[in-house]
């Protein structure tokens, strides 16, 4: 009996020994899951990538411009101006990046959009988010955005109050030595 | 539970003469390190848990000290005796030890006091003695599985001495250990050892879950099937299962902070392309499913202690199993009901505002079969029965703000308030502690083998009672009136209902001296305890075996012929 019984424990074990790995692993398989999972869905107000605009409706929206600058990265940079348009319309803003220091700084820029279920419908065709800038001392740039809202977003009914959209960029170091 | 008579079982339990049998394990400190037998290593685990839920009762007390009055009273003077800080240092000091102290607390209560006496305790105790085995599958398993908390509580201790943010000590972002604080935030070893801490109770848990469903898969006593095994045994089942599912996603979060803190990784930090609400995602999956593992066994329990002094078996016995089933499996899929404020779009809230309230089905299920396992029976209120119906009515307030709190539109408004306090220690602190309670005073004579003064434990039921309800009940109306949770200051408005708060602290402390009282009593009295001090109400496998059991129980296997007999 007891040879047999333990070896039905350990078949047991093992099973669960499985059980408790594979957990583990999904919660790693998480995080590749869940950037996927923000960017179909356009959770947290992830954006969408587009090509091209999709029409244009008989509906106003305002999209504002917010930037803000890490600590770490010795950089002024000031948001475009709030526009406003028929949604639909693409629209090309620029915001305005200085460094402020004598020495050459490489940054990169966060962003997503409020209301964060807005995020599905803001398409952007062209923008600086997905590259690493460098700028030389004391140099300015332009960062153009061009953008679009998806006329898709009317019949959305959670969306039937937002008349404004503000696209928020985060500025920061690509490595520590920016500072 | 049962109504099988104990006399179903054809072989009786053996090893009459334990004393003989203690001479074949180590003796001394041999027979506690060396441990592999399921009721010494319980025994420890309760014994730990006591220790660890002193040290984090007495934390409690230092809160609702600082709590009584307006203003701060106490901790800038603690951080100033323990740390040697002074003026301004010493209040932002004594501000975060304060935080350090709610995190310490909660860490403790939850990892080290519950969860070791409820699974760790009574589920490695009387479970495999209720299945009628002969002891785990995997004894030694369960040795390292209990000596691996020690350390880790270690490790939680010594997080308190340690750097947490620049020029303050410990780590004081909450049980829930949410980044940005709990990685950027505070940048000193503190929090690396909470982390760790954390690592090595859960790699215990697991290991004592894996142990538990072996056992109650494997070595059931011929006859005992899983449609006829107690309730309580079920419920160390489920809640086994739940920690091998939840725990490793906890693993993985904290192992994800600790790169993140140390390694330079940025799984939530949104400078390199992470998220920290992910977090939040990894530590509700397992934290939502923690709660049921702490209120599981504890159904167990109560279900075994309502039937034996109602007289009657439980009522609606597969119904209380799938129940316990349901609220397993329901609890995983609930969990962003604690992160309504976190930019969840509208039909991500819907969803689990409706499936947090399907918990409650299940959950009325159970409040009604006890409630139904009372009706018309023999009632006799013995020490376990006042808790356990303590244990019912408690939970059941607890349960009811739960309900509130799963509307999100209600939950906005009261998210990180003192009802949410109130709501959480009405289900554990009142509700799974006092289950531990029924348990002790239901099996200390089992386990011991001697009475206690039940006149003395009825006391500590009432004042406890009685204490616990005046510092929580006051609470829902701190919530509702807007005082925010993890603040060791407030405006004057909420001044009444802290001070009221804080007496029902003394009156709760004054409940385990006499709780400890019950037990020095008990064993200096040494009034013997029968087999079975119960009746015939008491009928699981349990009592049918010597007061102590005998070192070695069913050397031959009990056999269970009934066809009604959980």
């Amino acid at each position: 009996m007891a040879a047999a019984s333990i070896h039905r424990n350990e078949k047991v074990a093992m099973t669960l020994l499985f059980i408790v790995l594979g957990m583990t692993g999904l919660a790693f398989a998480s995080v590749p899951l869940y950037s996927l999972f923000c960017q179909v869905t356009g959770y947290g107000g992830t954006t969408q990538v587009s090509s091209g605009p999709k029409g244009i409706i008989d509906r106003e929206m305002t999209v504002r411009f917010d930037s803000n600058v890490d600590r770490g990265l010795a950089w002024s940079v000031k948001p475009a101006r709030a526009v406003t348009d028929r949604i639909g319309a693409s629209e090309t803003v620029s915001y305005t990046a200085t460094n402020l220091t004598n020495r050459p700084i490489t940054g990169m820029a966060l962003f997503n959009v409020t209301p964060e279920n807005a995020g599905y419908y803001f398409n952007k065709m062209e923008c600086f988010c997905f590259t690493e800038q460098t700028l030389q001392p004391g140099e300015t740039v332009e960062m153009p955005v061009t953008f679009f809202v998806d006329p898709e977003l009317d019949q959305n009914h959670d969306l039937d109050t937002v008349h404004e959209i503000t696209l928020s960029y985060s500025f920061f170091a690509s490595d520590q030595e920016g500072s | 539970m049962a109504n099988a008579d104990a006399a179903h079982l054809e072989a009786h339990a053996t090893g009459h003469d334990s004393a003989a049998e203690h001479d074949h394990g180590p003796t001394g400190w041999r027979r506690w390190l060396y441990s592999t037998n399921h009721k010494d290593i319980g025994i420890m685990y309760l014994v730990f848990s006591i220790i660890a839920g002193v040290i984090g009762g007495v934390l409690s007390g230092f809160m609702r000290m600082e709590l009584q009055e307006p203003g701060i009273q106490i901790f800038h003077g603690l951080a100033a005796m323990s740390y040697g800080l002074e003026g301004d240092a010493a209040l932002d000091a004594g501000k975060h030890m304060y935080n350090v102290f709610t995190t310490a607390h909660a860490l403790i209560m939850v990892f080290f006091t519950v969860m070791p006496a409820t699974v760790g305790g009574f589920g490695n105790y009387f479970a495999p003695l209720m299945i009628g085995a002969p002891d785990t599958a995997f004894p030694r398993i369960n040795n390292i599985a209990f000596w691996l908390l020690p350390p880790a509580f270690l490790l939680t201790l010594m997080s308190l001495f340690f750097e947490g943010p620049a020029g303050m000590y410990g780590s004081g972002g909450g049980w829930t250990i949410y980044p940005p604080f709990s990685t950027s935030g505070q940048p000193g070893p503190a929090m690396d050892f909470v982390i760790l801490s954390l690592h090595v109770a859960g790699i215990s848990s697991i290991l004592g879950a894996i142990n538990l469903i072996t056992t109650i898969f494997n070595m059931r006593a011929p006859g005992m099937t899983l449609h006829k095994m107690p309730l309580f045994a079920w419920a160390t089942l489920v809640t086994a299962f739940l920690l091998l599912l939840a725990l490793p996603v906890l693993a993985g979060g904290i192992t994800m902070l600790l790169t993140d803190r140390n390694f330079g990784t940025t799984f939530f930090a949104p400078a390199g392309g992470g998220d920290p609400i992910l977090f939040q995602h990894l530590f509700w999956f397992f934290g939502h499913p923690e709660v049921y593992i702490m209120i599981l066994p504890g159904f167990g329990i109560v279900s075994h202690i309502v039937s034996t002094f109602s007289r009657k078996p439980i009522f609606g016995y597969l119904a209380m199993v799938y129940a316990m089933v349901a609220i397993g499996f329901v609890g995983f899929v609930v969990w962003a009901h604690h992160m309504y404020t976190t930019g969840l779009s509208l039909d991500v809230q819907r969803y689990f505002v409706a499936a947090t309230m399907v918990i409650a089905v299940p959950t009325g299920v159970k409040i009604f079969s006890w409630i139904a396992t009372m009706w018309g029976g023999s009632i006799s209120f013995r020490t376990p029965m006042l808790w356990a119906i303590g244990f019912i009515f408690l939970f059941t307030v607890g349960g009811v703000t739960g309900v509130v709190l799963a509307n999100a539109g209600a939950d906005r408004a009261l998210h990180d308030t003192y009802y949410v306090v109130a709501h959480f220690h009405y289900v554990l602190s009142l509700g799974a502690v006092f289950t531990m309670f029924a348990g002790w005073y239901y099996w200390y004579p089992k386990m011991f083998g001697l009475l206690y003064n039940e006149k003395l434990a009825n006391a500590h039921f009432w004042v406890m009672f009685v204490g616990v309800n005046l510092i929580f009940f006051p609470q829902h109306f701190l919530g509702l009136a807007g005082m925010p949770r993890r603040y060791i200051d407030y405006p004057d408005a909420y001044g009444m209902w802290n001070r009221v708060s804080s007496i029902g602290y003394y009156i709760t402390f004054i409940s385990l001296l006499i709780f400890f009282w019950v037990m020095i009593d008990s064993v200096r009295k040494k009034r013997k305890a029968p087999d079975n001090p119960w009746g015939d109400g008491a009928t699981t496998l349990e009592w049918t075996l010597s007061s102590p059991p005998p070192y070695h129980s069913f050397s031959t296997l009990p056999k269970i012929d009934s066809t009604n007999a959980h």
